[in-house]
């Protein structure tokens, strides 16, 4: 049961095949079974989770329930959810409760989809190898010795060994799309404003973006029309109809035309990777697309330029954990700037000290011009090359990262060595585009992910021309052995 | 050695929303702590602010009444810095591009002349809340009711030179916002309060001196005091060779001086950054043209339409329309009597006004209501009364609460106009008075008032003052 | 210079140490981080080599170009209506929080 896709669950479920706890129960165990090894969960919900899933099977069997009625699913835990722990992977809130439903939460909860654990990460979305979780490091399934991939470590872990058919997850600089690669399956970051953000505990506002990591194209489009949608509760939420995802999935590609990122094809790109990537687009021609290769000159700024906005940002919203109304507490403070100072000192790890003090220093008296407002200049200029590129082609495709997944440990010395690994992946998030990554072969018998991104609004299109793909080849499909 | 004060204001006026800037919380005054604290208002993990419209429509409207450029285009910043009353770590306002810039206020000094003050900037901001320290030893308690009511803060150019300037300034400021119906005024509860940028300099120096800002003065009388003990500090200090620190200073009401900021001690970087939550606030000339439908006649045009419609004299205009209300019930009376516009003004500025101060009330307590004024001034107006009987009628009104005819009718002093019922005092007088009435006769004119005493003295003060004097002219000469 | 082996080979010097202790210590300070003395050492040099890195920014030309605030271009704030919505939940948000008493959230002493 636990090979199928969402869309094969959710009809076996319509026809009485087996019920919701039957898949629920599945489900669980196997998330039980393969914790010690993976780590892939900081909070299981098995009882609150069957509980829900005898309720949906009553609805299925009166005929009711909604899309995604008795589904089971797993969320990223920094996105709130009513009643239960969400830590956001820090010591920081490892006891906090929250008395709210995210809108993706409420969304997905509406929708029918049962909430089974909250996923490992990295500290308050802040890694690309969910080496920073308070909680443990998330082991990579295709070979535990390696990194998954972050900040959505848990959420990709959980779906590349079939623990779960689909997680929710976020994207700042590459949170979904690198650990999706990594781990060898789907993942969607869309348009900035597209997915509330509201009850997603923020890194930064103007780059984070909640998206889904599922086995397939179809199963992301399945879980992303139910998560899209304006929101009154974000100001930033677009109020666009959203699309049926799923109508357009096998519109042919006859015509596309692929922009290849010169700049990501350049130096530095695993060779063998680089091979799977030609062949994937190789691939697109045979199916009509036509390929184009594009420049985006500013591009090689995006991670310095990402390295200030993101820290800048990520040092305000985290002002809010100060010990006073939530989180942790340093034990016996001696006076008001002791307890700040401990509790903030106590509570966040080190990675996460590190871009708080990156962004306090940016944004402070002397600095801001220099460093902040230069930083949002370069980030103007690389918008515009985005948008030249797609005034000639549709989408944009290359590799999502440069290297299939390294060693645990390996980076964790050299934080800019950690931030080069999102180099093909910042640009999407400062220009605010749609982008996604499908596993297109392996490289060292590790899996490598193909970059699909496109303009404003277009995640029909990216989903489109993956689910197309994904009908061509069967990578989608591959799970490690020892999680078959 | 003369020296010359310099002055600014940021005056902080709580806008009159029914729920907060960036929360549906409501905004009331005095709930249990925290009960009106929702997650946004608290900076729980996760949670957006979203802009209340209203908000930026009284902030547009005063940038109005001011006749100053309201932006098409402003931008909500963080002001990055720690403190427990700050929930989020961060207070949201305005720095770079606040909705309103560029305006102006005219006062009226005492010896009446006039002076215009610049308005700097208005802007939107989030109040914080409240630290309790009393009754809670050793600790301080947190009350975020208050965090998140929409603020608008004022902030003037340095163009006041004397602490009387500053509280002129302060009370136009504070009539204007009543009068817009975008604050309420009360500044007891804090609704509307101010810091003080003081500064002196010599006499005829350009340079301003070095200033100290005086944090949170929630009084006219305090922001008289404060500014006036900082100004003596000032001179004091520097006359003795000393120097101004530039520092953020603290009123003690108690003590009747300021004192540095333990708070503030050290100086502050704020980080400000534009609020990567919230997006530019875009107003188009419509939006801003149906705001500026809203306005209502503003004190200065009230003022001057008052003197021209009433034949008020300048002075008695600018009392009249201090305040929306009391120009609304001047107004009120004059309507029910229409061609006693100066008596009506007397009447409000003079015996009214004298017995809501005695009682500490309002003018919209409705003690007495417009029309009840307005009963009394007609029974003046058709000589039912004189004015003197009016007085005593105005206090029985007062503290019974019953209209001025019941009063007449029931204490019986309607006046005596019956010319035979006069003339039949008059001659009483005349006979119980032989000796004055010779005397007056004999050519003591004087006596005159004598005789107008008399009668009144008989008819218990109800005889028409006219036909009285009309009478005794002709009579008393024999 | 170090070549990450990646395609943009930036220029960041072997040991820049562009900021002091003190600095440290002051923005440490600012943002309200109590640090160990063995992480002082540890911040200094990375965030050294985190600020050379982003001074690569310097090599565009940013001339006339607007900073770019939010991903997409053109929308505006949406201004909600006046409603007080919400009732009081204080029982529930409270139960996160470390020290309250009589509804009051509690902190040490503030000397004002």
């Amino acid at each position: 049961m636990h090979t199928k896709t969402l869309a094969q669950l959710s009809k076996g479920l319509r026809a009485r095949e087996f019920s919701s706890v039957e898949l629920v129960r599945g489900f669980l165990d196997r998330i039980d079974a393969h914790q010690p090894v993976l780590n892939a969960m900081i909070t299981v919900l098995r009882e609150p989770a069957l509980a829900a899933a005898q309720a949906a099977d009553r609805e299925l069997a009166a005929g009711r329930g909604g899309p995604l009625a008795g589904l089971p699913i797993v969320h990223k835990d920094l996105f709130c959810t009513e009643g239960v722990l969400t830590t956001c992977g820090s010591h920081m809130l490892d006891n906090f409760v929250s008395p709210y439903d995210a809108t993706v939460v409420a969304k997905l909860k509406s929708a029918g989809a049962i909430t089974l654990a909250k996923s490992n990460m990295d500290e308050f979305a802040m890694g690309s190898s969910n080496e920073t979780s308070y909680f443990g490091p998330v082991r990579n399934p295709w070979n535990t010795d390696l990194v998954p991939g972050g900040s959505s470590g848990g959420s990709a872990a959980a779906v590349a060994a079939r623990l779960i058919p689909a997680a929710t997850a976020t994207d700042t600089g590459g949170s979904i799309r690198q650990p999706a690669a990594l781990c060898g399956v789907t993942g969607v970051k869309p348009t900035y404003g597209r997915v509330s953000r509201y009850g997603m505990i923020a890194f930064a506002s103007s780059l984070d973006q909640g998206g889904v990591i599922a086995a397939t194209a179809e199963d992301a489009a399945l879980i992303l029309r139910e998560m899209s949608g304006f929101d009154a509760n974000d100001s930033t939420s677009v109020d666009m109809p959203v699309p049926d995802y799923l109508a357009g999935l096998d519109a042919p590609l006859a015509g596309l035309k692929i922009g290849l990122l010169k700049e990501f094809f350049d130096k530095g790109l695993d060779a063998e990777s680089e091979k799977r990537i030609r062949e994937a687009l190789a691939i697109y021609e045979r199916l009509g697309a036509t390929l184009r290769e594009v420049s985006l000159p500013n591009l090689p700024l995006s991670v310095p330029a990402y390295y200030v906005v993101a820290p800048a940002e990520c040092s305000s919203n985290l002002a809010r954990f100060d010990g006073v109304r939530f989180g942790h507490r340093a034990k016996d403070p001696r006076d008001l700037m002791d307890l700040y100072k401990r509790s903030r000192g106590e509570g966040f790890g080190a990675e996460v000290k590190r871009r708080i003090m990156t962004g306090t220093y940016v944004l402070s008296a002397g600095y801001y011009d220099a460093y902040y407002l230069k930083a949002q200049k370069v980030r103007q200029l690389i918008s515009a090359d985005f948008k030249r590129a797609f005034s000639e082609v549709d989408v944009l495709m290359g590799p999502t990262t440069p290297t299939p997944a390294f060693a645990i440990g390996a980076k964790t010395s050299d934080p800019i060595t950690m931030y080069l690994n999102d180099i093909y992946t910042i640009g999407a998030n400062l220009a605010g585009l749609p982008a996604m990554s499908i596993p297109c072969g392996f490289a060292q018998g590790l899996p490598v992910g193909l970059q699909i991104v496109g303009p404003h609004f277009s995640e029909g299109k990216l989903l489109n021309a993956a689910h197309v793909f994904q009908r061509e080849t069967d990578w989608h499909t591959k799970v490690p052995e020892e999680f078959k | 050695m003369t020296w010359e004060t310099v002055i600014g204001l940021e005056i902080h006026a709580q806008l009159a929303t029914r729920s907060k800037i960036f929360s549906g919380s409501p905004t009331a005054y005095g709930a249990p702590p925290n009960a009106q604290a929702n997650l946004v208002d608290l900076g729980y993990p996760g949670v957006l602010p979203v802009l209340n419209g209203d908000a930026v429509r009284m902030a547009v409207k005063f940038g109005l009444a001011i006749g100053a450029r309201v932006a098409p285009h402003s931008v909500f910043a963080r002001k990055n810095y720690f403190y427990p009353d700050l929930p989020k770590g961060y207070q949201i306002s305005q720095y770079e591009l606040p909705i309103v810039a560029g305006g102006s206020i005219d006062i009226v000094l005492d010896d009446g002349t006039k002076k215009r003050v610049g308005v700097t900037r208005a802007h939107l901001e989030e109040d914080a809340g409240k630290s309790l320290h009393e009754g809670l030893p050793g600790v301080t308690g947190i009350d975020l009711n208050r965090a998140g009511t929409p603020l608008v803060e004022i902030v003037s150019e340095p163009d006041m030179r004397s602490a009387k300037e500053a509280i002129a300034y302060m009370k136009k400021v504070h009539t204007l916002v009543r009068y817009l119906e975008i604050c309420d005024g009360n500044m007891q509860e804090g609704s509307f309060r101010c810091d003080a940028n003081v500064s002196v300099r010599r006499q005829g120096t350009e340079k301003f001196g070095t200033r100290a800002e005086i944090k949170n003065l929630n009084s006219f009388r305090f922001v008289e005091k404060a500014i006036n003990y900082e100004v003596a500090r000032q001179i004091d200090l520097l006359e003795s060779g000393g120097k101004v620190h530039q520092e953020t200073r603290l009123y003690d009401p108690d003590k009747g001086e300021t004192r540095p900021m333990r708070s503030k001690e050290e100086a502050n970087d704020y980080r400000y950054f534009p609020d990567p939550d919230l997006l530019p606030v875009e107003l188009d000339d419509k939006f801003v043209e149906s705001v500026r439908g809203t306005l209502p006649e503003l004190p200065d045009q009230k003022a001057v339409r008052f003197s021209s419609e009433y034949g008020l004299s300048p002075y008695d205009a600018g009392v009249l329309t201090a305040s929306r209300e009391l120009a609304d019930y001047y107004e009120a009376v004059t309507r029910d009597v229409p061609k006693e516009p100066k008596l009506a003004a007397n009447w409000v500025m003079g015996e009214l006004a004298a017995a809501l101060n005695k009682d500490g009330l309002e003018i919209d307590a409705g003690k007495l209501p417009a029309s009840g004024l307005a009963g009394l001034l007609k029974r003046i107006a058709d000589q039912t009364i004189s004015g003197k009987i009016a007085k005593e009628v105005f206090e029985a009104m007062w503290a019974s609460g019953t209209s001025a005819d019941a009063i007449i009718e029931e204490k019986g002093l309607k006046q005596i106009t019956d010319t035979s019922a006069i003339e039949k005092a008059i001659d009483e007088v005349m006979a119980k008075n032989p000796g004055q009435l010779a005397d007056f006769r004999a050519g003591k004119d004087k006596l005159f008032g004598f005789f107008v005493g008399q009668v009144m003295k008989a008819t218990g003060g109800k005889a028409n003052p006219a036909q009285l004097n009309e009478l005794l002219k002709k009579k008393l000469p024999g | 210079m170090y070549d990450f082996g990646l395609p943009f080979a930036f220029v960041v010097s072997p040991n820049p140490m562009l900021l002091t202790r003190e600095q440290i210590e002051n923005i440490a300070h600012l943002a309200r981080l109590a640090l160990q003395p063995a992480e002082l050492p540890v911040y200094q040099q990375s965030l050294s080599a985190i600020f050379d890195f982003v001074g690569e920014l310097d090599r565009a030309d940013t001339a006339n170009v607007a900073p770019m605030a939010h991903p997409l271009p053109g929308l505006s704030q949406r201004l909600r209506p006046d409603v007080a919505t919400e009732t009081d939940r204080r029982e529930i948000y409270q139960r996160n929080a470390p020290q309250v008493a009589a509804g009051l959230y509690l902190v040490p002493k503030v000397l004002e």
